[in-house]
């Protein structure tokens, strides 16, 4: 490659020295502007009188305060708990318990795995839109139930202000819990052959080498499936709107719904964006230490 | 997903082992059942009468099959105020979905290659900060984000909609493809740099010809993400720019008139039509995004 | 102590013939090695002995018993494999006692169990860490300990060393060969590496695609080996095959190199009476490099063979020297003392020694 030199040393060979930099710069600018801007901006907004309009004077933690005095966010709160823990606690149970069984050598293991993750493929609408059916009192449940034969069963938790959240629960997990059992198949199918092979080696059964060995060695896996379905809890908005719409009343709400309807319904900016805050700090406070620690690990 | 390789510890045989074997396999059914007896339903009921909804169960076949519901909720529907089915918004969706998706993965790609094969000064810092994006509630951006399509005068339109996925999915496809390419080796780099290709020829000539897989993982993965979003399109469209989910959900809930759960379920399966077909196709590719969506850094 | 009866046993995954009729008796106390190529079976054989894997046909008989349906936990068998396999979750002690409380054994025994080899094997001082913050040697230590601790009466090892750097490789080499004479159990080996197979073995099975080709103690296998596989496989650097015909006019040659520069090898009186009348035939002479030095370096003796040709390359290892020459177009390695080895050009004499050298029918492979 006989290049005269003067054009190897034009100007463009500097331009390529820097070309990762400049490659990488629009997509750090969109970070920074649309992501870190943003949210500086909901940050800011949630400290101002804001209502119907933004106003940029600063008001201090007013918005806080009225949004925790507002009933409808406090049980947005606590549809958030109770959903979060029994969703991820169901997931964790089901996901396991046919992790593990799909692990046993199972002939048409793949046709199982297909079945156990379509739910995955479906948006939360879909999935929302079916459970409504099946749970409809009158004609879904219930009508299979007493043609059945039990003509006293009665199932109208979609439309029973204390019952509804559990709708959202069982629409959720039934979605979700294939991902929790790929997770941790994938996790299973990760340790190495001759540990149980030692295992079997130094006489324990299948339960002694699931419990004693192999689930103890799942505990990142564990780690990262938590996680995953508390950011799937925290953020899930979809669902409730589509099979309850946060009703009856407000009794499903969760903060993503509560967000949404203070921002794009009633108008009220500054709560709105105190709540949004409020969702992004309770991420952080998961997010980031787990990030640290799997960057962390990734570097040894 | 790889298969156990032991072909099989020797164990005491006996009635013991063939009883194990057996309550393994109806758990197993159960569940089965448990995940597809949603979808039979949705599938049975689009195809019934609303006569035989009233009068039959969830979980009774159709008696005579119909093809009303289908018709209706593909051509004459009511969403909102317009009675066109769900036709056009399916076809919003195709229209915000392809270069979005198309738009993400290439960007992603690119980015995740400057990012971990030319570590320059400060890439690991500028790479935590997108990986951040990937993880935010987007409730904290969604009123900045309405104000900002109205600076730009893309505010209820399919662009601005592309747009905000786009920016949006790069945290995603960025980290994607750093996972990828981080186990790409260095020297394949190093080697096409010492014949003289240069950051493009490299990345176009050599890198993504190799990153088939990834691309393909990558693609289905923001196609799912994409096409099932209801935030961004319920907080960013209205009406006649309504992506399918949004449109199914306003099907689903308009509370005027006699409820038609035979359209709502033909809705549904339209909607979810797509993505259930590419599953299907590419299970695995589709697998692997799942896995790949539980960060490991 | 405790003999293994291999009896015609196969193993097949699907379609593929991983072993493919195996006959071995195994006496008691006995350290038998497998040793061949990687993929070649030796593996799957280990893992039949331990009922890792079900047997498709034959018996296999470990004290007298057959056990073809015993669980290896009822085999008194203990494993090390290539990658040490400990449990990460588990502490060094608890990977060195799981086995026992697996079986219940009184919390005192095992206590006991575990001072005697951890004091043998030197991993005292770090009982109550986790492998992960052991190095390689420390892990393969207590992978050992693993196995000592139950007091089995057959040890099987999986490449055991193959994970280690070369100079530790060396030293738990030794330390292998001193437990085997201390215990005295019955131990099979598996390694690819024939160094580990001649110094460790009582007896070496040579194993090629599913068949042991020779079974036999290490000198016979080097100095004797059946055919061509094994007498190529044994041996670094490897036997000089040299390709060529067999000649009896006035005497017994092995005749090769291209034509009008043949060397004709003269076979020693013993080999040349077991090919008589075989005038014609294609064979490959072998010959160790230890058995090619410098033209008088050694004391004389019969059955001597001289000839000249140039040296192509010369490799000094320290002890002694390389000279890699070339016989019809392949190289052959002459090793020689430092001090009689010639730059590289130059025509060098060398003598080889007919009486070790061997001779293998080309069509079929076998000695001849
Ligand atoms: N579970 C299995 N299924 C199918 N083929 C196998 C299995 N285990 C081993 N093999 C095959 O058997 C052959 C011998 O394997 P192995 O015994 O591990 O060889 P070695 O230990 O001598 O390197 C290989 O070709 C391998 O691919
Ligand atoms: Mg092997």
């Amino acid at each position: 490659m006989a290049l005269p030199k003067a054009l190897s040393r034009s100007p463009w060979r500097s331009i390529d020295r820097w070309l990762p930099q400049i490659v990488v710069s629009p997509l750090f600018a969109v970070s920074l502007f649309f992501v870190y801007g943003f949210i500086a901006w909901t940050v800011y907004i949630s400290f101002t009188r804001s209502g119907v309009m933004p106003n940029y004077t600063l008001d201090g933690v007013g918005q806080y305060v009225r949004l925790w005095a507002t009933p409808r966010w406090q049980v947005a709160l606590r549809n958030l708990v109770t959903f979060s823990v029994l969703f991820i606690g169901l997931c964790l149970v089901i996901g396991i318990l046919l992790a593990v069984l799909l692990d046993q050598r199972i002939r048409i293991e793949g046709a199982i795995r297909t079945i156990y993750l379509y739910p995955m493929a479906l948006s939360f609408i879909v999935t929302g839109t079916v459970w409504k059916w099946i749970l409809n009192p009158g004609l879904g449940l219930e009508r299979v139930m007493h043609r059945a034969g039990f003509e006293s069963f009665t199932f109208d938790w979609l439309v029973n202000a204390d019952f509804a959240i559990y709708t959202v629960v069982i629409a959720g997990v039934w979605q979700s819990s294939g991902y929790a059992m790929a997770l941790f198949l994938a996790g299973l199918r990760s340790v190495d052959d001759e540990v149980l092979k030692a295992a079997a080696i130094d006489g324990a059964g299948p339960l002694r080498t699931y419990f004693g060995i192999v689930l103890p060695m799942m505990r990142p896996v564990f780690m990262s499936t938590v996680i995953i379905l508390a950011h799937l809890a925290i953020k899930s908005f979809d669902l409730v709107m589509a099979l309850t719409g946060g009703g009856p009343g407000y009794a499903t709400d969760m903060p993503a719904t509560f967000m949404y309807a203070y921002a794009f319904q009633r108008s009220e900016l500054g709560v709105a964006a105190a709540s949004a805050v409020m969702m992004l700090v309770t991420i952080i406070a998961i997010i980031v230490p787990y990030l640290y620690s799997e960057l962390r690990e990734g570097r040894r | 997903m790889n298969r156990r390789q032991i072909d099989g510890i020797v164990r005491r045989g006996g009635p013991w082992q063939a009883v194990q074997r057996g309550v393994l396999f109806a758990v197993l059914a159960l569940f089965c059942a448990y995940y597809l007896v949603p979808l039979v339903v949705m599938i049975s009921t689009s195809f019934k009468s609303l006569d035989e909804i009233r009068l039959g169960t969830l979980t009774s076949l159709p008696q005579a099959v119909t093809f009303e519901a289908w018709a209706k909720a593909w051509g004459s529907a009511c969403v909102g105020v317009r009675c066109d089915g769900l036709q056009p918004y399916v076809w919003n969706s195709v229209m915000m979905v392809v270069p979005a998706v198309a738009l993400s993965t290439f960007l992603g790609a690119l980015n995740g290659y400057a990012l971990t094969k030319w570590r320059f000064r400060g890439a690991d810092v500028i790479f935590a900060l997108i990986l951040f994006g990937a993880f935010i509630p987007f409730q904290v951006i969604l009123l900045p984000m309405a104000r900002t399509l109205g600076v730009l005068g893309l505010a209820g339109t399919i662009p601005g909609l592309i747009m905000v996925h786009t920016i949006y999915g790069l945290a995603f496809t960025t980290l994607f493809f750093r996972n990828f390419f981080i186990g790409v080796s260095d020297g394949i780099v190093r080697a096409a740099q010492v014949d003289g290709a240069s950051f493009f020829g490299i990345f176009f000539r050599i890198i993504l010809p190799m990153s088939l897989p990834a691309i393909v993982v990558t693609l289905i993965w923001q196609f799912t993400q994409i096409w099932n979003d209801f935030l961004f399109g319920v907080a960013f469209t209205v009406g006649e720019s309504n992506p399918v989910t949004v449109a199914l959900n306003n099907v689903v809930n308009t509370s005027t008139g006699v409820k038609e759960y035979n359209v709502d379920m033909a809705a549904a399966i339209i909607a979810a039509l797509p993505t259930l077909a590419v599953y299907v196709l590419a299970g695995s590719y589709f697998v692997r995004g799942l896995s790949a969506g539980a960060v490991k850094g | 102590m405790s003999d293994i009866r291999l009896d015609a046993i196969w193993k097949k995954f699907g379609a593929t013939e991983v072993i493919r009729g195996i006959d071995l008796t195994i006496d008691p106390g006995e350290f038998v090695v497998l040793v061949g190529p990687s993929g070649c079976g030796k593996s799957t054989l280990l893992n039949l002995i331990s009922g890792l894997e079900t047997l498709s046909s034959g018996n296999i008989f470990i004290g007298g018993r057959k056990v073809n349906d015993v669980p290896p936990r009822d085999r008194d068998i203990a494993m090390v494999f290539q990658s040490y396999a400990l449990y990460p979750t588990k502490s060094v002690r608890d990977n060195i006692t799981f086995g026992m409380s697996v079986r219940h054994i009184p919390r005192q025994v095992q206590d006991a169990a575990v001072a005697e080899f951890a004091g043998l094997l030197h991993i005292e001082d770090y009982l109550e860490r986790k492998p992960a913050q052991l190095s390689g040697g420390q892990r393969q230590r207590v992978a050992m300990g693993r196995a000592l601790v139950r007091k089995p009466d057959v040890f099987l090892f999986d490449e055991p060393l193959s994970n280690l750097d070369a100079k530790l490789r060396i030293e738990m080499r030794t330390e292998i060969k001193k437990l085997h004479q201390r215990l005295g159990k019955t131990v099979v080996y598996v390694t690819h590496d024939q160094i580990e197979a001649m110094t460790l073995a009582t007896r070496i099975a040579v194993m090629d695609a599913g068949h042991i080709r020779q079974f036999a103690d290490p000198f016979t296998v080097y100095d004797d080996p059946v055919d061509l596989f094994v007498a190529g496989f044994m041996g670094s650097p490897p036997m000089n095959m040299i390709e060529g015909k067999l000649r009896q006019d006035g005497g017994s040659f092995v005749e090769c190199g291209a034509p009008g520069a043949e060397l004709r090898f003269p076979l020693p009186e013993a080999m040349a009476r077991r090919v008589a009348g075989h005038d014609g035939l294609a064979v490959i002479l072998g010959l160790r490099p230890e058995t090619i030095f410098a033209a008088g370096s050694e004391l004389p003796g019969p059955d001597r063979y001289c000839f000249e040709l140039p040296v192509a390359v010369v490799e000094p290892t320290g002890p002694d020297t390389m000279i890699v020459f070339e016989i019809g177009g392949r190289d052959l390695i002459a090793r020689v003392r430092p001090q009689d080895a010639r730059p590289q050009g130059t025509r060098f004499r060398f003598e080889v020694e007919m009486r070790k050298a061997k001779l293998f029918d080309a069509a079929s492979g076998l000695r001849l």
